[in-house]
């Protein structure tokens, strides 16, 4: 009875949204890809809507779907969490420009420590996600703390179950700063977690694992974190310096970065300014350069100009971060390529 | 020459009617059957297309997917061992937990519970199976967990850990969430099933046989166990076999609780995976080749892993109902 009526259910919203789009303008456009950025696109496109009266329709489906939507032509812009290769880029005609930053953060659950009280640097935060690090009072940890009491308490890894670009920024950070987690867990949306993991579904499943279990250790992007009043690790930096993770570390983490190169995708993690948050990480959209309607590539581009200048004080307060102002600039030249 | 006429006419007219009526009855024949046989072209449908997307899959691994311990995204490499150890496992566990409880539900509602009673409690029954999945597992995982981890794994663990065999299920740090946890929320969910086709069929056992037995100065367990059960196996049967169905396909709850682990580990306090959260999970950033490939085919397993309970459970009830001459 129940899947009936969600299939009454299912029915009635696809008759309702065929009938929607068969009322819409031609200038009403499509977009599909990353989650991570679901919810600034949808509100963007929400006081976008009220303000231009033009529909901007945005589809969390995951990165690599949406790239794979784009190239079918079925969206008119797709979001992508992870920089799609220049070679493709090139090969398809697509422009790739990044349209906000975020940042993942590690947090932990351990008895007597107050936010980023914990010290962590890369290689040590890599062997306790391969598992190499068990205990929290291992030497290795208690080095870099000197003064902290650690508890001789078990370390739970807590990891996102669903494929995700949190995971994917995560783990290429942890990559980069040890070759046997590299070896070992590996790098991508979905990774090998060692033994004594466990996995929680989305941003919230890993923060309520990390928040219910005691001597666990996660990782969730910025906003959620802050949004849980999560206890944040300090974690160290390519210059040395220990950061304890906030919007302006992440916006300094781009400070020193090229986006000059193709595509606009610098690696952004572990950057050299003092101050830089070592996980930061751009979302990126893909547009035709040149689309088959007119109109909608103007729309797409129409609607992310808007955003970059009007929505920035929006993507601030769901926890995401403006790009810098000539970075912005940099994306709106590339972005009148688009025909 | 007037009235011959008419009584032509008559006949004429029923001779038409009764075609019209043939008519309709073919036309509702045909029509319902196409209903029916819609059913068995969504099934095969199904099939089909299930093999065709997990067809990659099936051509690297073969059979030893089905028994392989492996699931490996970054080097791409995938067996279905451990989510189908984690399917089985909670499934049955959860029927564990749930048949003795059911049984016991129904049999207070048909025989012992007040009349004033039953209707309250009864809609209470069928209200739990209303409640959407996703629900169970919000409140396992922010309620059930830590209260489980904190007040349940440890004097499980004082008590058991030292036996042997059956201490080393019980292994491991008491982190809330895992296999047992999940099929605890599983065998919750299973209940109200299970109890209300059970309730349903004690209810359909002819008053006559148990006042017999009574009469004869049976205890109310003898009633049960010599008349009622009897009575009544084969749709107990179904019921249960509804609760395993159930169990086994159900999704949300737990992925929620179950720990999301690919792997096999020997405790029930450790966290592992089923066939339904390893979907939920990987599908919506699985990349396109072999990872989406194994998870069509991962749902194929348990697309035939259900069916197979189906007839068990359909070869279960003819048996018996052969046996007793029904």
């Amino acid at each position: 009875m129940r899947t009936f009526n969600k299939l009454v259910q299912a029915a009635a919203a696809a008759v309702l949204g065929l009938a929607y789009s068969a009322g819409a303008l031609a200038a009403d456009i499509t977009g599909a890809g990353a989650t991570f950025p679901y919810a600034i696109y949808t509100k963007w496109a929400e006081a976008y809507q009220s303000e231009t009266g033009n529909k901007v329709n945005y589809q969390g489906i995951g990165s690599s779907g949406g790239v794979k939507q784009i190239r079918a032509k079925t969206v008119d812009f797709a979001g992508s969490d992870a920089p799609v290769k220049d070679s493709i880029l090139d090969a398809a005609g697509l422009i790739q420009v990044p349209v906000v930053m975020g940042g993942v953060t590690i947090v932990v659950n351990v008895p007597g420590i107050a936010s980023g009280a914990l010290k962590l640097d890369g290689v040590t935060a890599a062997n306790i996600f391969r598992g190499a690090i068990t205990k929290w009072n291992d030497p290795a940890i208690a080095k870099l703390n000197p003064g902290i009491k650690l508890p001789d308490m078990a370390i739970t890894v807590s990891h996102r179950s669903d494929g995700s670009g949190t995971t994917y920024v995560f783990t290429h950070y942890l990559a980069k700063q040890s070759a046997d987690f590299k070896r070992e867990v590996g790098a991508g949306n979905t990774v090998n977690w060692p033994r004594n993991a466990v996995g929680g579904k989305g941003n919230p499943g890993v923060a309520a694992n990390v928040q219910k279990i005691r001597g666990s250790i996660g990782y969730v992007d910025i906003a959620d974190a802050m949004q849980n009043k999560m206890i944040f690790v300090a974690l160290k930096n390519r210059a040395g310096n220990y950061i304890v993770p906030s919007q302006q570390a992440v916006a300094d983490a781009a400070a020193n970065a090229d986006f000059k190169v193709k595509g606009m995708a610098p690696d952004l993690l572990d950057q050299t300014h003092k101050n830089a948050w070592p996980i930061t990480s751009a979302t990126y959209i893909l547009v035709y350069e040149k689309g088959g309607n007119a109109a909608k590539q103007k729309s797409v581009v129409d609607f992310f100009t808007w955003s970059l200048n009007k929505g920035q004080k929006m993507a601030a307060d769901l926890g995401f971060v403006a790009l810098p102002p000539n970075v912005a600039k940099m994306v709106e030249a590339e972005m009148k390529k688009i025909r | 020459m007037s009235e011959t006429s008419v009584s032509a006419a008559g006949i004429d007219l029923h001779a038409r009617q009764v075609r019209k009526f043939r008519l309709q009855d073919r036309f509702f024949h045909h029509s319902t059957q196409l209903f029916a046989f819609v059913v068995l072209a969504a099934l095969a449908g199904i099939l089909v297309s299930l093999t065709i997307e997990a067809w990659p899959s099936l051509e690297a691994f073969g059979p030893s997917f089905l028994w392989t311990n492996i699931w490996s995204v970054p080097d791409d490499e995938y067996g279905a061992l451990a989510a189908i150890y984690g399917t089985v496992v909670t499934s049955v566990l959860a029927l564990l937990i749930a048949v003795p409880i059911s049984f016991g539900i129904a049999l207070f509602l048909t025989e012992t519970c007040p009349v004033w009673l039953r209707r309250p409690l009864g809609t209470a029954i069928e209200l739990l199976a209303g409640i959407p999945s996703i629900v169970y597992g919000i409140w396992g995982l922010f309620v059930f967990a830590p209260l489980f981890a904190d007040h349940i794994q440890p004097p499980l663990q004082a008590l058991l850990g030292d036996v042997p065999v059956i201490g080393s299920w019980f292994s491991g740090p008491p982190i809330g969430v895992g296999i047992l946890t999940a099929s605890i929320v599983l065998s919750l969910m299973v209940i109200p099933f299970v109890a209300s086709v059970m309730r349903d069929v004690f209810e359909t056992v002819p008053h006559v046989l148990k006042e017999s037995a009574y009469g004869m100065g049976c205890t109310t367990w003898e009633v049960m166990r010599n008349i009622v059960l009897p009575y009544t196996r084969v749709g107990v049967i179904g019921g249960i076999m509804l609760g395993l169905g159930r169990a086994l396909g159900e999704t949300m709850a737990v992925t929620f609780v179950i720990g999301n682990a690919n792997r096999i580990n020997g405790s029930l306090f450790a966290p592992g995976t089923s066939i339904a959260s390893t979907l939920a999970n990987e599908f919506g950033e699985a990349d396109p080749g072999l990872h989406i490939a194994s998870l069509f085919a991962l749902g194929l397993v348990l697309f035939i892993i259900t069916f197979v309970v189906l007839a068990i459970s359909r070869w279960l009830i003819s048996r018996s109902m052969g046996r007793e001459g029904l």
